[in-house]
């Protein structure tokens, strides 16, 4: 299996990327880490004239906070450092969480964050990670910059809103409240394999006691992360218990679309997607603290 | 089109001119006839192919020549010194860690960086977890978690022998 021959840039700018892509629209392809399009290129199932290499463009992989409390992740910010910074550990906990769970080190070291949300596989981790997150995807094209909500962008499987000769630059998260909880959870056939089915949770318990912030998103179950838009009118008040966890988690499981396939059948990965939702609120709410006082 | 490409591989430089498309292992196993780096999947799923760039472990059949230009690679070649094999080599070697030999290329580097990385290292399920992405079809997991660890236990000893 080798790659198709192509033409390859190593632009070193992305104001250099933009005007290779906008030459080149529709027969060019974007390598980031490269984790996803290399197999894709080994086995011939891709077959760009162009190949856009963005690891030599500067200005791609940062990690930036605002004062604020928000952070930018740059698009070739790789799988691994997301698990490594201490700063992006201690603040948004559960992408780093959600990120040891894709594949396998050496895949992480090169593999990016803009890698795997532009690529939209319908069962990883990074893109029902930023739904749940409730992130904005930054591409940048001709025509400028545009931020685009996490849920709009995934449109299908493998397919996004990033429109030809445009490129992802960053990621945008805005804080969640001090003192969140958040889980990750997934079941796949071996460790570091694609998951069956999956969930990226963030639950927030008031001072009173009941819920104020519920987020989830899952992976795995349908082509694009499903985010259950009922979810703050079933738990925003409710007491966080086991009971309502539940819940929550029979709805999904009747409600998410799913496939058979060699690795498990649809019903199955429906009911796997039902109790990790339950387990993942469960635990969020365990590590929920208040007002984030304590 | 071909391009130039040059890069340090286990302290030798090693130039080549190579078209876009040449995979990295296949530079390293046609251009720069080092037959160690093993191909078992080339689509990064066996982790037989991994070597260090830079000091980290990578498929280096998800990875162009041309990226690697510049880069400082160590393969399977890099291990053994003059005075013999690396720890993590004889390690191997006495545990049965290999039976065919295949995919222990991808396992003594992944392993290197995990023991650079931890050098106190001893916990079973960390190695299990950390050599996770490398297959073998042969010998089996075990003996190859018993020397790995068993090689960090030594080069705890001897820290004078570890290596680069």
């Amino acid at each position: 299996m080798k790659p198709p021959p192509f033409d390859y840039a190593k632009p070193r700018s992305v104001d250099e990327v933009v005007e290779l892509l906008r030459e080149a629209p529709d027969d060019s392809s974007v390598l980031a880490g490269g984790q996803s399009l290399m197999p894709l290129l080994n086995m011939r199932m891709a077959e760009p004239r162009l190949i856009v290499d963005l690891n030599r463009a500067e200005g791609l992989d940062a990690i930036e906070w605002t004062p604020d409390g928000r952070v930018r992740v740059g698009s070739m910010v790789r799988q691994r450092r997301l698990e490594t910074d201490r700063e992006l550990r201690d603040r948004l906990p559960l992408l780093t969480e959600a990120a040891r769970h894709i594949a396998h080190v050496p895949i992480r070291m090169r593999g990016t964050v803009g890698g795997s949300l532009a690529h939209a596989d319908p069962a990883a981790e990074l893109p029902a990670t930023v739904c749940a997150l409730d992130a904005r995807l930054v591409v940048r094209g001709p025509e400028g910059e545009r931020g685009i909500p996490a849920r709009e962008f995934f449109l299908g499987a493998l397919t996004s809103a990033i429109e030809p000769g445009q490129l992802l630059v960053e990621v945008e998260i805005d804080p969640v409240p001090k003192g969140t909880g958040w889980a990750f959870r997934e079941v796949a056939r071996t460790h570091g394999a694609f998951a069956l089915a999956g969930v990226a949770a963030l639950l927030h318990v008031a001072d009173d006691g009941c819920i104020d912030l519920a987020r989830l998103a899952l992976l795995g179950v349908g082509s694009v992360p499903y985010v259950p838009d009922w979810l703050g009118e079933m738990a925003i008040g409710e007491a966080p218990e086991e009971s309502l966890f539940r819940k929550i988690g029979d709805r999904l499981r009747k409600e998410v679309a799913a496939f058979d396939d060699v690795h498990a059948s649809a019903d199955y990965r429906r009911r796997v997607a039902g109790v990790l939702t339950a387990r993942a609120l469960a635990e969020a709410a365990g590590r929920s603290n208040g007002s984030g006082t304590g | 089109m071909t391009r130039r490409v040059s890069m340090t591989v286990n302290g030798r430089s090693v130039e080549g001119e190579v078209e876009p498309r040449r995979l990295l292992a296949d530079f390293l196993r046609e251009d720069a006839h080092l037959y160690g780096t093993h191909l078992g999947c080339e689509h990064g799923v066996c982790g037989a192919c991994t070597i260090l760039l830079d000091g980290e472990p990578v498929r280096s059949c998800l990875m162009l020549a041309v990226q690697a230009d510049g880069a400082e690679l160590t393969t399977v070649e890099g291990l053994a010194g003059k005075d013999g094999l690396h720890p993590l080599q004889e390690a191997f070697s006495e545990h049965h860690a290999l039976q065919c030999g295949f995919c222990t290329p991808g396992f003594l580097l992944t392993s290197l960086y995990l023991i650079r990385e931890q050098p106190d290292l001893d916990d079973e399920d960390e190695i299990r977890e950390a050599l996770s992405g490398n297959l073998c079809r042969c010998t089996g997991y075990q003996n190859i978690v018993d020397a790995v660890r068993d090689a960090a236990g030594r080069l705890r000893q001897e820290p004078q022998t570890t290596k680069g």
